[in-house]
Formats: C-alpha cells, sequence, structure tokens
C-alpha cells in the first residue's frame, strides 16, 4: 500500500509505502514501512514507486562517465575529483596505452594538477583505500584540453540527459560539443567563446527549473531566441 | 609563525582559467560583465537586533554581515585624547569549501587591517568626539562576517564596516557607585559623515587587463591584486595583495578603481543618506 | 537567583504576551548560503541561526576517517554581535564546545552515516543574533542544512525549548526566561521516528514537571516541524510559481 500521491514532494522520515510494496530509490524499512531518507520527489512508474532526490552528492557506479579534475600527482598515478565523497584514482596503467619507465619520466608528462578528463568508473569498492578507480583506456575519453565544465547537482544530470535524450538533442541545436558527466560535470566546447557562456547558463537553468513542467519547451524558446539574437547582430 | 604560499589549497582547474584569460582577452568575463563592471550591490542596515549597529552587504553572492559593539575602555596610549577602534574579521566556514575551522588565517587578518585602515584616519568618525570622563573612551568594536565567500570580500567588507558605523548608536555613559559604564536604554546616533565614507575598492589584473569585483573563481586566476581607499578625493589606503604591477599598471587601476569607487559610493549613499 | 527586573508571568501571559505554551515566531528558509552544498537559517523570536553544510567531502587528516562509515564534525560559534549587551570574544567558549558536541550527538542518530564511509560531513552553525534557545534553533537549522545537502537521514531533528517560569512550564524560552527561570530544558526531537536525540537540563525539576515539559517539547517540535516542511517546499514551489507567475 502506498501513502504518497504521484508528483509529491517528500521529505526524509515520511512514509512512503507498506514494506511489501515496490518502492526503488533512497528509502528505508522501519516497523514494516518504508520511509524516504531524503528530500525528493515521489514518481508512480508502471512498476512501481521510485523516490528522486531532489539533492545530494553523486554515487559512482561502475561504467559511469565522469569528468574529473586532478588535484594531485601520486607515485603510481593520479588522484581525481569526481564530486563525490572521495577523490578518484586513476592508476598509470589505465591511463596510458604504452609501457612507462616511471624512473625516467615524470607522471606529470601526462596529467598534471588542474587538468581535465573524461573518464569512465572503472571499479568501486567502498573498503579500498580509494573506492574509486578510473579508466581512459575506453573510447571518447580521455584529457579535455580545451572547452568548458559546467557543474550542476549530480541528480539533475537525468534532466540535462531528458526523456530518451530530448533535452540533449535540444542542447545540440546550439552546435557545441556535449560530453555529459553522471557526476554532475557537463564539459561544452563551442567555436564561439561567447556560446559556451550562454550554453553554461542554459544548462543550470535546467538545473534550477528541473522539477518545473515545460521545461524543454522553454529551453528550446531560450535557444531559437539566442540564436536569432546572434543572427540579427550579425547582420 | 609563517606566511605560506597558498598554492594547491584552493583548486581552479585548469580548463577553467584558460577560459577565464580567453574571455578576459575580449573584455568580456564568464558571468558577462566587462572588467569595469561591478556585481549587483546589496546594502541593508540594522540587520542584527543585538548589535548596536549593523549592516549586511551582498555584492553579487559574495555576502558579509558586519555587528559593532560599543564598549568602554583605555584609548591607545599614542592617542590619548581619542576613542578606539578594533575592526576583526572572519571569514567563516560556511563561507567555502576551502574556508577552514579556526582563528582567523592571515587572509582575513589582512581585509580586517585594510578596512581599519581606511577608517581609522579619512575623518568618517571623528573619534575624538569619542572620548568620555575619566580618561576612558567609547570603543568601537566592528565585526565582520564573511557568510558567503564569492570574491571580493574586502569592497564587501568595507561597505558593511561603513554602512553599519552610520547605523550604530551609543549607549550613553551613566555614572553608579562602581564607576562608570554604558546605559544602554539610553542611546544616540555615532556621529558620521557620510561625504568622508571610506570606499575599497579592488583591482585584479589577468594578462594586461585590469578588472573590477573580481569572482571567488576570478581570483583564483589572477596575476595581480591591489585595493585602493579613497575618502573624498584622497587615497587613505592601498594594499597590494598579489602579485606585481608596473607603473603604467598602477596609473591604470587607479583610474579604474576610481569609477569603481562612484558605483559603489552611490550604493552605500542611497542607504545611509 | 538573580530577580528579573520585570514579571516573568502574570494573569497567565509570559513578559512577552505569550501563552506558556506558544512559540515566538518561527522563521526558516533553505538554501540561503550558495556555496554551502546545504544551508538554512532559522529564528525563533530575535534568536537566529544560519547553518552551513559540506559533504560528504574526504575525511582530513586521514586516520580519522572510519573504513566504514562517515564521520562528522560539527561547530556552533557565536558571532561577537549577537549577545545583547558587551561584545562576545569571537574566540570558542567552553560553552560553545559543549554545544558542539552536544549538537553533534543530536544529529548523529539521523545521519545514515554508513554511506558516507571514509568521508566527513561538516555542519557549520553561527549565531547571528542570541535571544535565548540558541542551541535548539541551532539543531532544527542544522538538519535542515543537512536535509538540503541531500544527505541521507532518518528523520529530519527538530530543536525546541523547555522552561520553568514561576513554577510554569513553558515552552521556548527567551532570553530573560532563559536567565532568570527556574529550570531550561533544550530538547531535540525526531517528529516521524518520535525520538529524541537531544536533551539537556539544568535548574530543579520535580518528575511530573520533567514529564509535563517533555510533552510539551513534543508539540513544540510539531509546531516547529510544519515550518520546516513549508520551508523546504518553498524552495521548490517559488521557482514554479516565478515561472508560472502566480
Amino acid at each position: 500500500m502506498y501513502f504518497v500521491t504521484p508528483r509529491q514532494l517528500i521529505f526524509p522520515g515520511d512514509v512512503v509505502a507498506t514494506a511489501d510494496s515496490k518502492v526503488e530509490g533512497p528509502v528505508y524499512l522501519d516497523n514494516g514501512r518504508y520511509r524516504s531518507l531524503v528530500v525528493g520527489l515521489v514518481e508512480f512508474r508502471d512498476d512501481g514507486v521510485v523516490i528522486v532526490p531532489l539533492e545530494g552528492v553523486y554515487k559512482p557506479k561502475k561504467g559511469d562517465l565522469v569528468v574529473g579534475y586532478v588535484t594531485d600527482v601520486l607515485a603510481t598515478g593520479w588522484e581525481v575529483d569526481v564530486k563525490s565523497f572521495m577523490p578518484a584514482y586513476l592508476p598509470v596503467g589505465e591511463a596510458l596505452h604504452k609501457h612507462v619507465d616511471l624512473e625516467t619520466t615524470p607522471l606529470t608528462t601526462f596529467l598534471n594538477i588542474g587538468d581535465v578528463v573524461v573518464a569512465k568508473v572503472k571499479d568501486v569498492d567502498l573498503t579500498d583505500e580509494y573506492p574509486i578507480i578510473l579508466t581512459l583506456k575506453e573510447d571518447r575519453v580521455g584529457k579535455v584540453e580545451s572547452g568548458t565544465v559546467v557543474e550542476i547537482a549530480p541528480v539533475k544530470v537525468p534532466r540535462v540527459i531528458g526523456k530518451k535524450g530530448s533535452m540533449l538533442n535540444t542542447l545540440m541545436e546550439l552546435g557545441c560539443d556535449i560530453v555529459v558527466g553522471q557526476n554532475g560535470r557537463i564539459w561544452i566546447r563551442c567555436k564561439d567563446a561567447h556560446d559556451e557562456v550562454f550554453l553554461a547558463s542554459i544548462i543550470r537553468k535546467i538545473e534550477a527549473e528541473s522539477h518545473v513542467m515545460g521545461l524543454t519547451d522553454r529551453v528550446k524558446a531560450e535557444i531559437e531566441n539566442y540564436k536569432r539574437t546572434k543572427q540579427q547582430a550579425a547582420v | 609563525m609563517a606566511s605560506i604560499s597558498p598554492y594547491g589549497k584552493r583548486f581552479i582547474s585548469y580548463l577553467r582559467r584558460e577560459q577565464i584569460k580567453r574571455l578576459i582577452s575580449t573584455k568580456y568575463r564568464v558571468d558577462g560583465r566587462g572588467p569595469e563592471q561591478i556585481r549587483d550591490v546589496d546594502i541593508k542596515i540594522g540587520v542584527v537586533k543585538t548589535a548596536d549597529g549593523s549592516a549586511e552587504v551582498r555584492l553579487g553572492k559574495t555576502h558579509v554581515v558586519a555587528g559593532v559593539k560599543v564598549g568602554l575602555g583605555q584609548p591607545f596610549p599614542d592617542a590619548p585624547d581619542e576613542g578606539v577602534l578594533v575592526v576583526s574579521a572572519e571569514v567563516l566556514p560556511h563561507a567555502s569549501p576551502y574556508t577552514e575551522v579556526g582563528p582567523p588565517d592571515e587572509s582575513a587578518i589582512e581585509l580586517a587591517r585594510v578596512v581599519d585602515r581606511g577608517i581609522r584616519h579619512c575623518g568618517y568618525v571623528d573619534f575624538k568626539k569619542l572620548v568620555v570622563e575619566g580618561g576612558k573612551a567609547y570603543v568601537l568594536w566592528v565585526d565582520l562576517y564573511v557568510i558567503n565567500d564569492d570574491g571580493n570580500l574586502i569592497d564587501a567588507a568595507n561597505l558593511a564596516a561603513v554602512a553599519a558605523l552610520k547605523n550604530t548608536q551609543l549607549p550613553a555613559v551613566a555614572k553608579d557607585e562602581t564607576g562608570i559604564r554604558l546605559d544602554r536604554n539610553n542611546k544616540s546616533p555615532l556621529p558620521v559623515e557620510v561625504s568622508k565614507a571610506p570606499v575599497a575598492v579592488s583591482v585584479g589584473k589577468i594578462g594586461n587587463v585590469l578588472l573590477l569585483d573580481p569572482t571567488f573563481e576570478e581570483e583564483l586566476s589572477l596575476e595581480g591584486r591591489i585595493t585602493f581607499t579613497f575618502s573624498e578625493d584622497k587615497i587613505v589606503a592601498a594594499q597590494k595583495t598579489l602579485g606585481y604591477f608596473t607603473q603604467a599598471e598602477l596609473e591604470t587601476a587607479l583610474s579604474l578603481a576610481l569609477k569603481g569607487r562612484d558605483r559603489l559610493f552611490e550604493a552605500l549613499k542611497s542607504v545611509i543618506g | 537567583m538573580k530577580k528579573s527586573p520585570v514579571p516573568l508571568l502574570q494573569n497567565g501571559l509570559r513578559a512577552d504576551g505569550r501563552a506558556p505554551d506558544q512559540m515566538r515566531e518561527v522563521n526558516i528558509a533553505v538554501g540561503v548560503v550558495s556555496n554551502a552544498d546545504g544551508s538554512a537559517v532559522v529564528s525563533y523570536g530575535l534568536t537566529t541561526a544560519v547553518a552551513a553544510v559540506y559533504g560528504p567531502r574526504e575525511a582530513h587528516p586521514r586516520h580519522l576517517a572510519l573504513p566504514d562509515r562517515g564521520i562528522m564534525r560539527v561547530r556552533y560559534h557565536m558571532a561577537p554581535f549577537s549577545t545583547k549587551d558587551e561584545r562576545k570574544s569571537p574566540t570558542p567558549s567552553r560553552r560553545e564546545i559543549e554545544i558542539s558536541k552536544v549538537l553533534r550527538e543530536a544529529l548523529e542518530p539521523a545521519v545514515v552515516l554508513e554511506q558516507y564511509p571514509r568521508s566527513r560531513i561538516d555542519v557549520f552553525i553561527e549565531i547571528l543574533q542570541a535571544d535565548g534557545s540558541t542551541r535548539v534553533a541551532s539543531l532544527t537549522a542544522a538538519s535542515l542544512a543537512l536535509a538540503d545537502a541531500g544527505i541521507y537521514m532518518r528523520d529530519l531533528v527538530i530543536g525546541v525549548s523547555v522552561g520553568l517560569v514561576e513554577n510554569t512550564v513553558v515552552l521556548d524560552l527567551n532570553g530573560l526566561e532563559d536567565q532568570y527561570g527556574e529550570g531550561d530544558l533544550p530538547v531535540g526531537y525526531m517528529p516521524n521516528l518520535k525520538r529524541y536525540t537531544l536533551l539537556q537540563l539544568d535548574g530543579a525539576w520535580t518528575r511530573d514537571k520533567f514529564l509535563e515539559a517533555i510533552g510539551l517539547a513534543v508539540k513544540g517540535a510539531e509546531y516547529v516541524y510544519q515550518k520546516a516542511r513549508d520551508a523546504l517546499k518553498n524552495k521548490y514551489m517559488s521557482i514554479a510559481e516565478e515561472i508560472y507567475g502566480r
């Protein structure tokens, strides 16, 4: 039995359903009832109820694509900030395709503090000293040399992608490169530096209005408006 | 006891720093401002009812609260005919992910001292009027508390201090058998000369572009930063806080700061008259 | 014990006109410190506490981290201009240190620390105005800031104070009542799970008055809890209103 209604706001401690119901998301069992662990939105899906958090830190999963910042150079790898509860670790063996003699070549030759990487999460093991391991040995990941990174709350990433990628497709109409990191970092690169600033502000708008209806249409309208204004200015 | 280069503590990605540099060379900033533009300023006075005077300043997302507490004490030995000003500052651990818990660090102390320097001799407060009988004087404790740090703390904190002083009520001095004490039931406004209000304006340098009112991220990309404090047509304090400036750059920075002063002074006047 | 300058209770009403079971005006807002992961400001009358949460983030120094759960760091501090008369020295006092511990102990039962191994959750509370009941206003602010940060919590924790004034149990002590009353009982309560996580007492209480007090505290906490829910709702609803121009 459910005690909630569709699209209702829910708070920590609120009762969601009885223990025999299908509930997904951050909930816990207390005395035969599921209670919410977060401030979130209740979504009714075909197979049950999902609690969608409205805030929260990134929880890495194996296979996630993430955008990280190199924050330290260690003996055999790099420490990378992925906006999670712990920094991630990129071992040198996962970063380079050829064998490197660490005696003669310092790691900073390849990646240094402040560099930005698009990486895949290779493994997550909470008992390890470095729970999150990254790899660059995949397609379309690696060090990023230009563009900018927009930071949003990780819980809002699905909204930036949209149902079946609809929002992302709308954003692509600006003609920029976009890589969406599951950890709430979105790398963008436009030919025009001002376009980058505009796209960043649109992404932040999506974050702020993620729970309000009609967002995709509003974003479409703003992008159209921007393109039009740009054309007029060029004339 | 030493000052250590803050390298590595505050993080900015290489990409971000490059983006800021790239944009600034076209006289454009990440938030859409030009180099001479200051963010939205919001000043409120009388926000802390337990203080004898208070003000709150929002400069963009930077948020500072200033509280004034009036006390009685001994004048400084080198100024026996003047009241006492003590300016302190704390950047609360609330203010950014990098702010540490503990006593004020060197940046907070520098901030307090720069604000102090601007107020002390400019004539905004006539300290000679703050002596009381028995060889004692009023002590003005000005506490600057940064709640959110999005850059340019000195300019924001200075505005807050100046506005809080205007809002300050001096408790009357009362005599009883134990000596003299303050009577908070009997207050009068601290007299200040608004036309002399000191205004601090910081100028940053990226490449060969000088800019006003840097944000937190811009501050991490600066190659130089200097603050000028003006009172009427005089410079009453200056502090180079980062990097270097050539003489030509100093002259340009000064002109730019004066423009900034006009904007900030206007915002101040609209609240403290 | 010093005598109050004004009568604390007269004709069933308190010095500020409240009934014994009445809270002062409660104002709550969340998301007020933009750099923080979560934040809130809570006022009970004049008493105002602003809380900011950072985390979960890497625990420093490493040796303090726990392998299977997170740790919390809580700092309660009063601004020098927050007190009524003299300026308060900003150096942390023994009282502030004790309250920091009491608040941490009040929040830990609510936070699912097992979710954040090797990490630290920082909670910073600053009192901007103090007029009694600062630690319980801080508790409410802190738990809202934690929820605002998306940190897993079993329930919110709401703080209220109860006290003994002229042998009457009263809710939400102001500064005057705290200073001149006969007893002070700050309480932290989880409204859904019905658990007390903060409880302190000073003064001299009979068993009956004690039980009456902790019962009244629940009523007060439930009242404040509704205000807290409204504040959380407001954060999301106000954006919707802005767009639809309601």
